[in-house]
């Protein structure tokens, strides 16, 4: 498919769209599926069928919308009748409605409300600031394509950025562009993604040994990093399920640029639905032409295959990733030399977040400078979150960085329900921090994150409240890396153990001053030398409790006693480390940690 | 690794001594499902979990026999294979009950009480997790987030999600599903 035929079929599909006054919208992503959305939408067309006369409106089964905790979710996009007073062209007066907790037999009476006013027991409003704070960049068609038909997507305005890759612009002149828009990797370490991508197109793929598979013709990859291990964070779940075309166009962009041929997608075996929707839209990809070889009429080649984990969090870490796609076990090596020189099969490598590349076709499109504009000086654009834990609105949601945590949590999220006080955010999941109240009007980007001692992250951001135990909080994302731990390097297969244990023990009121001590040095020490991502971060979690919440910890020991002089030192030196620790990440900036 | 074996040359021709391997790969269908798995990346080590994904499905555990077939096929030593399927925590080496359910401990459950649910089903079943009751009916196992975690806490039994489940009310609402299941037989 070339650029004219593209456009044609964009442009019928919109016409066939416009057709239809009404588009009943329902989400069929994993929470609401769970929910009998599939249900839902097989009854609304039946009730279309059933009154003959509705060939102006059509079902349509989209991604997610966002609002999670009130699914399932069913939107109807109306064209308004009337005279055109207003001034406002006829295709945008459009009336959106939002129906939550949909159940099969609410259909009849949907349908019934079509033209005239929507139905009141269901409605939930538009105008909440759960949707009017939102910038929505990557998840612009999430809720409103849908995933399992390419000609939606194209509709949308999809595969333009490829094509336009494809024949105006030159590999460097994308790389230039996405450097000059300030993007930076959303798996959680910002590494600046334009940088990355230059080093993997300036790499030269016969520096290392390698040794790549018969039937792969490519010496260089691009990998998505699907495998989002955190727990609490389903961003990159419901892009993939709600928008799978848009990662392959990113994807394919990434390969001009850096002049591979093929891409592997590792997904989680625990995301079959994405893993469904990704198979359905290469398939089409391919067989529309936009994937293969000669795309778009050009000379350019690129295949993408899919790859699953099998539950292993570790592999989130890129050379993990690598080994797993090797079809071996997936544990870590030493970098340098990093994935952009030498990575799958001894070849250079571009490894980026789902997030990541979903965010360059609307960078090409809309140019870098639109993006640039959005966030603040250093972190660009703006961020997926994935909402959970003790708020009123949890779901997914997608902020201009630099939103302050205050506005998320309580404008977007709409605070704490059951009359609870607010107590902390985590960030980051196992590899990040607790984040006290006092740092609520803190901007949200890369740098703020990471001076109060947690991370960007994926994205994962659970609100706890009053009625959290912090110690147990650290205690469970202890016991989480301990389990996940891939078992290569000492202080990491070790260390986790023995602060679980020490975790444990104060949990128990077994514990004494002594055990926080050694606490904080096995902190710092599993943190300065394990070998990945994985290990480096896991003190993390109880560093920032500790940093914040140590009366909790102080509680638990010494059967509730005031810390002894002699502890105080331990206090002190605490203290220090962690400022030893500040500045040595700041020196060690390079490409990505835990991408997931 | 880089060579391609044939037809007449796999699993049966070069397998134990006893002629019993042959028969099972020959009688069960199920390792057709594996054999186009492996066919798919070429018979090459890289297809190894893609392999090991596609036996698990087929068979809802990996047995020594059918490692060992794997290994073979795409001539890589059983250390390996061992190794890969041991290592992932979503193989299993065990066979499971003839209904599994899964409990999300991911944060978001664990904050809105997913160890108390555990600890329901655990008390009710007389199971611990990880485990299968004694009249093989359930396996209980647990997973670290679904990324359902608007419908916290949540589990699944056999694949179905179930959401906003409290510890008081999963032991009959499993009941009932284990009842059904029993009805449709």
């Amino acid at each position: 498919m070339n650029l004219e035929e593209l456009n044609a079929l964009a442009t019928s599909e919109r016409l066939a769209q416009a057709k239809k006054r009404h588009h009943i919208h329902v989400c069929v992503g994993t929470a609401c599926q769970a929910l009998n959305s599939e249900q839902i939408a097989k009854a609304l067309q039946a009730e279309l069928k059933q009154r003959g006369q509705r060939n102006d409106a059509e079902v349509k089964c989209v991604g997610c919308p966002g609002l999670c905790s009130l699914g399932p979710l069913v939107e109807v996009e109306s064209r308004v009748n009337g005279q055109a007073t207003t001034g406002v062209p006829e295709e945008d007066r459009r009336r959106s409605v939002l129906y939550q907790f949909v159940k099969p037999e609410d259909a009849a009476e949907i349908i019934a409300h079509l033209d005239g006013e929507p139905v009141k027991r269901l409605e939930t409003p538009l105008d909440q600031p759960f949707f009017t704070r939102q910038t929505k960049i990557v998840l612009e068609n999430c809720g409103k394509i849908d995933p399992e038909r390419i000609e939606d997507y194209i509709a949308a305005g999809g595969y333009q950025a490829l094509m336009k890759v494809l024949t105006e612009m030159t590999p460097q002149e994308v790389i230039d562009e996405i450097t000059r828009s300030g993007l930076r990797g959303r798996g959680g370490a910002g590494f600046p993604t334009g940088l990355k991508w230059g080093t993997v197109a300036k790499a030269d793929p016969n520096a290392y040994p390698t040794n790549v598979p018969e039937g792969i013709q490519s010496r260089k990859f691009v990998i998505c990093n699907g495998d989002e291990g955190d727990p609490g964070a389903f961003m990159d779940r419901s892009v993939m399920e709600g928008d799978p075309h848009r990662i392959l166009e990113g994807m394919a962009i990434a390969a001009y640029a850096v002049g591979a041929n093929h891409g592997f997608i590792y997904v989680r075996a625990e995301y079959p639905l994405a893993v469904k929707r990704l198979r359905t839209a290469i398939r089409q990809a391919q067989r529309a032409g936009l994937l293969g070889s000669g795309i778009g009429g050009t000379a350019f080649s690129f295949n993408v295959d899919i790859r699953l984990g099998a539950g292993a969090f570790v592999c989130g870490e890129e050379t993990a990733l690598m080994a797993s796609i090797e079809g071996g076990r997936g544990t870590p090596r030493p970098r340098p030399p990093f994935p952009a020189e030498c990575g799958l099969w001894g070849c250079p490598t571009l490894i980026n977040n789902v997030e990541t590349l979903a965010n360059v076709p609307p960078i090409i499109m809309k140019g870098a400078a639109w993006f640039a504009g959005i966030g603040t000086e250093k972190s660009k654009g703006t961020k997926v979150f994935a909402l959970t834990g003790q708020v009123a609105h949890t779901g997914l949601i997608e902020v201009p960085m630099g939103i302050s945590l205050r506005e998320i949590v309580f404008d977007i999220g709409g605070g704490i329900p059951g009359g609870r006080q607010f107590k902390a955010v985590q960030t980051g999941g196992p590899s990040g921090g607790c984040i006290p109240a006092q740092f609520l009007d803190m901007p949200v980007d890369y740098e703020s994150l990471a001076k109060v001692g947690s991370i960007m992250g994926s994205g994962g951001m659970i609100v706890m409240d009053d009625s959290t135990d912090m110690v147990e909080v650290a205690r469970f994302f202890m016991e989480f890396c301990m389990d996940e731990s891939c078992g290569k390097c000492i202080p990491c297969r070790a260390g986790t153990v023995q602060m679980h244990r020490i975790l444990t023990k104060i949990q128990e009121g077994k514990a004494t001053q002594r055990d926080i001590q050694i606490l904080e040095e096995l902190c710092d020490m599993v943190k300065h030398t394990s070998l990945c991502g994985l290990g480096q971060s896991a003190p993390n979690p109880v560093i920032s409790t500790l940093r914040y919440f140590r009366e909790e910890y102080e509680k638990k020991v010494n059967g509730g006693q005031r810390p002894e002089a002699g502890s105080q030192k331990s206090v002190v030196s605490g203290q220090k480390s962690e400022l030893e620790v500040g500045s040595r990440e700041s020196e060690s900036s390079k490409p990505t940690a835990h991408s997931s | 690794m880089t060579s391609t074996p044939t037809a007449s040359g796999r699993p049966a021709g070069n397998g134990a001594a006893t002629a019993t391997p042959s028969d099972r790969l020959a009688s069960d269908k199920r390792y057709k499902i594996i054999e186009a798995t492996m066919r798919r990346h070429g018979y090459q080590g890289h297809g190894l979990i893609e392999a090991l994904h596609s036996a698990q499905e087929a068979f809802g555990y990996l047995d020594d026999f059918t490692l060992r077939h794997i290994a073979r096929t795409l001539h890589l030593p059983p250390s390996k294979v061992f190794g890969v399927a041991t290592f992932y925590n979503l193989f299993t080496l065990k066979p499971q009950g003839a209904h599994t359910c899964v409990v999300c401990l991911g944060t978001a459950c664990y904050i809105k009480g997913a160890r108390e649910v555990l600890a329901a089903i655990e008390a009710e079943y007389d199971v611990k997790a990880g485990g299968t009751t004694r009249d093989n009916q359930l396996s209980l196992l647990t997973a670290r987030c679904f990324g359902s975690c608007a419908l916290a806490p949540v589990l699944t039994f056999d694949g179905e999600t179930i959401g906003k489940v409290a510890p008081s009310a999963i032991a009959q609402q499993i009941a009932q599903r284990l009842a059904a299941a029993r009805q449709t037989q």
